[in-house]
């Protein structure tokens, strides 16, 4: 693995997790501090990906691979190109920033080790996502996203809405996942592409399939869950339960934009068609405008810019819907500008809630003198967010508008969509970038004042990156969007942008109307915020509620039908078992016409007979039996009576086996009954009698018969020969059933042991279950050994 | 059960019976033997001490907690497994050393290991089983 040039792509991808194994015990050694040291491992994945962007941005690709399960076609293969090298900037140039703020905001707290573990996996999965080529790959990071999302959300656990949260994240996002490994595979199916590089090469490859519009829902349900779409936005807002710091990473930069990327990715190929052109506005289109309604509705800072990143996620996907080019130049630069504007304003709204001790938009006023810095950072990012000059926010609203009016002109629902949900978007910037800081102070449960280094570097970074990338509009366009777009149309492009538009035109005016819009609705705000909360309150239900009627439906639904199947009761169970037993040997036997022909009186020496004679007499002593533990103790005769015809016959382990399985199954038959309270004797009535007996012969005989057909078919002694060829020579060992289990079918040994191992625990929680006032009696009682414990200590 | 000829003997039986046991889990390579077998009778020896002396007399003497020692034969089973990764042949090759200790040729290899796996989950998979069978006021 080289550390230089494409082929550190595996290496870039793979630090985080070493970072991760690294990060407790930093931690542990540096406390907070440990952020520094440990921020170094994105900012050098920045440099790398940085020092390849000259080369992208020339039009080279690159595909580094490694064969992964050649047998099935699955390498563990990256692709970087254009898009791909933008996102992986993002991740790692805004996750070393998270990385500080994560040291700031959570110093001292017992697991920041961990927190800080769980981030860097979650940061070398998402790379993996965004430079994944083989499709496998891809997914197998794109799950890891979730479950890493599900461990960061879930980080506070001792809360019942962090566990609620997470869980509602990973359902929804696992779930598309499902879809989405669905959609892959019957790509590959379909095409026998199994990686991106080659399926975007192919063109119409996937467009001209008649399953294309079921690969293409199917990999929609995988990006709109992923990026939170209408109507699976609801986790989102939820995850908000998370830190700071993974809201600012995951929730508005990175995670959420998965689906963005997913989309824009698959766009050359999936793209532009009448299904595409259609599902993907409308969603997105209902998305942006639900989001920033929902937004308008919050006095919570985090809620506000959590339900903005849906509206934005929902902008993203609806520019991506159309496939005009334009519009797909705007989604881009709106996806570089949205990534470090919600980035910024997300640690702005941790770094007010941790030093003034609120998020409630209506309890904090007047910090700006108390926190100068942050809230420079805030009115930069927020500047951006509005769309206002000179910031990348600005220029992408003005190819976006430029985008989707200069198309055909005719869609005015889009261009109407996307100037409300706009002007929303500037009154939720303003109300969190001007109303915490401006107006007369108001006391706050914290003494505010400026938070360490730790928390405002991020914040200040990242808007000041907005700023640049506006002011160096030029560079910005050929090194990182010209590539992208490319990338994305899936054809070279070369995007010309620049910060001063070149005429007035209808991009200009739409951007008018969106701010004059925006001012007149920030000044009515707590009038639309209070109609906003009537009218939900009026509808009542939403998606929310909705998933937990599902899950609720789904646990009752579980427990009814386990009740049904499982009622309980230990005869039913083995009736049950024994009556499929035997049908399953006496239905094939007959209805194949393979009962074995009858046998001849085999010729036996006397010895045998008498073995066999002991057998026998063990069953019928069973049989008349009087007590239970007779019955058992006799069943224990026939099988060391079988346990000599092994012996007798050349098959000394197998005997000696049989002997101790017979042994132990006694003694721990034996066991059972004495802890199973059962009357010593067996009686039942003749009904039951008759029915069990019946089932029980039924089982004898079908084995019997089975066994009697199996042998006489013609023996292939192929194994055997190869064994006992083999197993002097290549495993050096004499005993031909030893070299079996543990060398020639090794694996399949190490299987059973496990099953073993499982089989002990499984009967290990069984014996220890206890009935419900039994557990809690013995409870009681071992309170009340330790407090009177406890007494006799206070006593000496 | 625990007459007084049981109990005394017990011990010495359960001993006897787990040296025998690892005397057939060794020599199982060649002779009839191996882990599963041997496991099985050491199971046995450490549930006849039971019977005999009490389950927490048994607890004491083998010092982990049996599953404890089947978890470490599944791993040792697994590990054993991994040394053949490391020239370059597939999961499980066996691996063989012949080490002269005291002038004498010891072979090693990884089904030697592997099969004391097999015989440790066996053991602590049943004692397990077997002693919270015996302990009546277990929880």
């Amino acid at each position: 693995m080289s550390i230089t040039g494409p082929e550190a792509t595996f290496a870039a991808v793979l630090a985080p997790f070493a970072a991760a194994a690294i990060a407790p015990f930093a931690t542990r050694l540096l406390g907070a501090n440990a952020a520094w040291p440990l921020a170094l491992v994105p900012a050098a994945i920045f440099l790398f990906f940085a020092g390849l962007v000259p080369e992208v941005a020339g039009g080279a690709s690159f595909a580094p691979a490694v064969d992964w399960v050649p047998a099935y076609g699955v390498s563990f293969s990256f692709y970087v190109d254009g898009l791909s090298t933008l996102f992986a900037l993002l991740i790692s140039g805004i996750g070393t920033f998270i990385i500080l703020y994560a040291g700031g905001y959570l110093k001292g707290h017992p697991h920041q080790g961990r927190f800080l573990s769980f981030l860097f996996l979650f940061m070398g999965a998402m790379l993996g996502l965004v430079l994944g080529n083989d499709l496998i790959t891809l997914f197998i990071f794109w799950e890891l996203t979730s479950i890493t999302s599900f461990l960061l959300i879930g980080f506070d656990h001792l809360r019942a809405a962090s566990r609620r949260a997470a869980l509602q994240a990973l359902v929804v996002t696992g779930g598309g996942g499902l879809l989405l490994l669905a959609g892959f595979l019957m790509i590959i199916a379909l095409t026998g592409v199994t990686d991106m590089a080659t399926l975007l090469a192919g063109g119409d490859i996937l467009r001209e399939q008649a399953l294309y519009p079921l690969v293409l829902l199917l990999v929609l349900g995988g990006a709109f869950t992923k990026s939170a779409q209408f109507p699976f936005h609801f986790w989102l807002p939820n995850a908000m339960e998370a830190p700071t710091p993974v809201s600012a990473f995951l929730h508005s930069a990175t995670m959420v934009k998965a689906g963005v990327y997913l989309l824009m990715r698959m766009h050359p190929v999936l793209g532009d068609t009448a299904l595409w052109t259609t599902i993907l506005p409308i969603f997105g289109g209902i998305t942006l405008l639900v989001g920033t309604l929902l937004a308008v509705r919050q006095t919570d800072l985090k809620l506000m810019l959590a339900y903005t990143t849906v509206a934005s996620l929902g902008l993203l996907v609806m520019l991506t819907g159309t496939s005009w080019d334009k519009a797909i130049e705007g989604a881009v630069l709106y996806l570089l500008a949205h990534s470090l504007f919600k980035g910024a304003l997300f640690m702005v709204a941790g770094t007010i809630d941790h030093e003034a001790g609120t998020r409630d938009v209506t309890r904090l006023g007047g910090l700006r003198g108390a926190m100068p810095i942050t809230f420079a950072a805030a009115c930069l990012a927020a500047l951006s967010m509005s769309g206002l000059p000179p910031f990348v926010g600005f220029i992408a609203k003005e190819y976006l508008y430029d985008g989707i009016w200069g198309a055909s002109g005719a869609h005015l629902t889009i261009t109407a969509v996307a100037v409300i949900g706009n002007a929303l978007m500037l009154v939720i910037a303003a109300a969190v970038a001007l109303k915490p800081f401006l107006g007369p102070k108001v006391e706050t449960p914290k003494h505010a004042h400026e938070g360490p280094v730790l928390l405002y570097a991020g914040p200040v970074a990242l808007s000041l990156a907005g700023l640049a990338a506006a002011v160096m509009a030029h560079a910005t366009g050929v090194y990182f969007i010209s590539p992208v777009v490319s990338s994305v149309l899936g054809t070279a492009t070369v995007v010309d942008v620049h910060l001063v538009p070149g005429y007035i035109g209808a991009a200009l005016i739409l951007s008018l109307i969106t701010v004059a819009l925006g001012i007149v609705l920030y000044l009515k705000l707590d009038v639309l915020r209070a109609q906003m909360q009537r009218l939900l309150a009026a509808i009542g239900w939403g998606p929310d509620k909705g998933f937990d009627q599902v899950i609720a439906g789904l646990v009752s639904f579980s427990g009814s039908f386990t009740r049904l199947v499982q009622g309980g009761r230990l005869d039913v169970y083995m009736t049950l078992t024994f009556l499929v037993t035997a049908l399953a040997l006496l239905v094939p036997l007959t209805l194949t016409g393979n009962w074995p022909s009858a046998v001849p009186m085999p010729d036996l020496r006397f010895y045998e007979w008498g073995i066999l004679a002991i057998a026998v007499s063990g069953l019928i002593a069973v049989l008349i039996a009087k007590t239970r533990l007779t019955a058992i103790v006799s069943l224990g005769i026939q099988g060391f009576a079988v346990a000599v015809i092994f012996m007798l016959f050349g098959a000394p382990d197998l005997s000696f086996t049989q002997f101790m399985v017979e042994t132990l199954s006694v003694v721990i038959l034996a066991l059972v009954m004495t802890r199973l309270n059962l009357r010593p004797r067996d009686h039942r009535p003749l009904v039951p009698r008759v029915v069990q007996g019946t089932i029980a012969l039924g089982v004898g005989v079908g084995l019997a018969a089975l066994l009697m057909r199996v042998t006489e078919l013609p023996f292939d002694r192929s194994l055997s020969d190869f064994f006992e060829t083999y197993s002097r020579t290549i495993a050096h060992g004499r005993n031909i059933v030893n070299v079996i289990l543990v060398d020639f079918r090794g694996f399949d040994t190490f299987g059973e042991i496990a099953v073993v191992m499982l089989a002990g625990l499984c009967v290990l929680a069984l014996i220890r279950v206890r009935p419900k006032h039994a557990r809690e009696e013995a409870f009681d009682r071992a309170a009340g050994d330790e407090a009177l414990q406890k007494s006799g200590e206070a006593r000496l | 059960m625990r007459t007084v000829i049981f109990r005394t003997i017990a011990p010495y039986l359960a001993a006897l019976m787990v040296l025998f046991s690892i005397f057939v889990l060794l020599r199982g390579h060649n002779e009839p033997g191996g882990g599963f077998i041997g496991g099985l009778i050491a199971a046995s020896a450490f549930a006849i001490y039971g019977i005999g002396c009490g389950v927490a007399a048994v607890r004491r003497a083998i010092t982990f907690h049996p599953m404890s020692i089947a978890a470490a034969g599944l791993f040792l089973g697994g590990v054993s497994g991994l040394p053949s990764l490391f020239t370059g042949q597939p999961f499980m090759t066996s691996q063989w050393w012949y080490v002269h200790m005291l002038g004498v040729e010891v072979p090693l290899s990884t089904p030697l290991f592997f099969d004391i796996g097999v015989y440790l989950v066996v053991v602590g998979a049943i004692t397990s089983i077997a002693l919270g069978l015996e302990e009546r006021e277990s929880d």
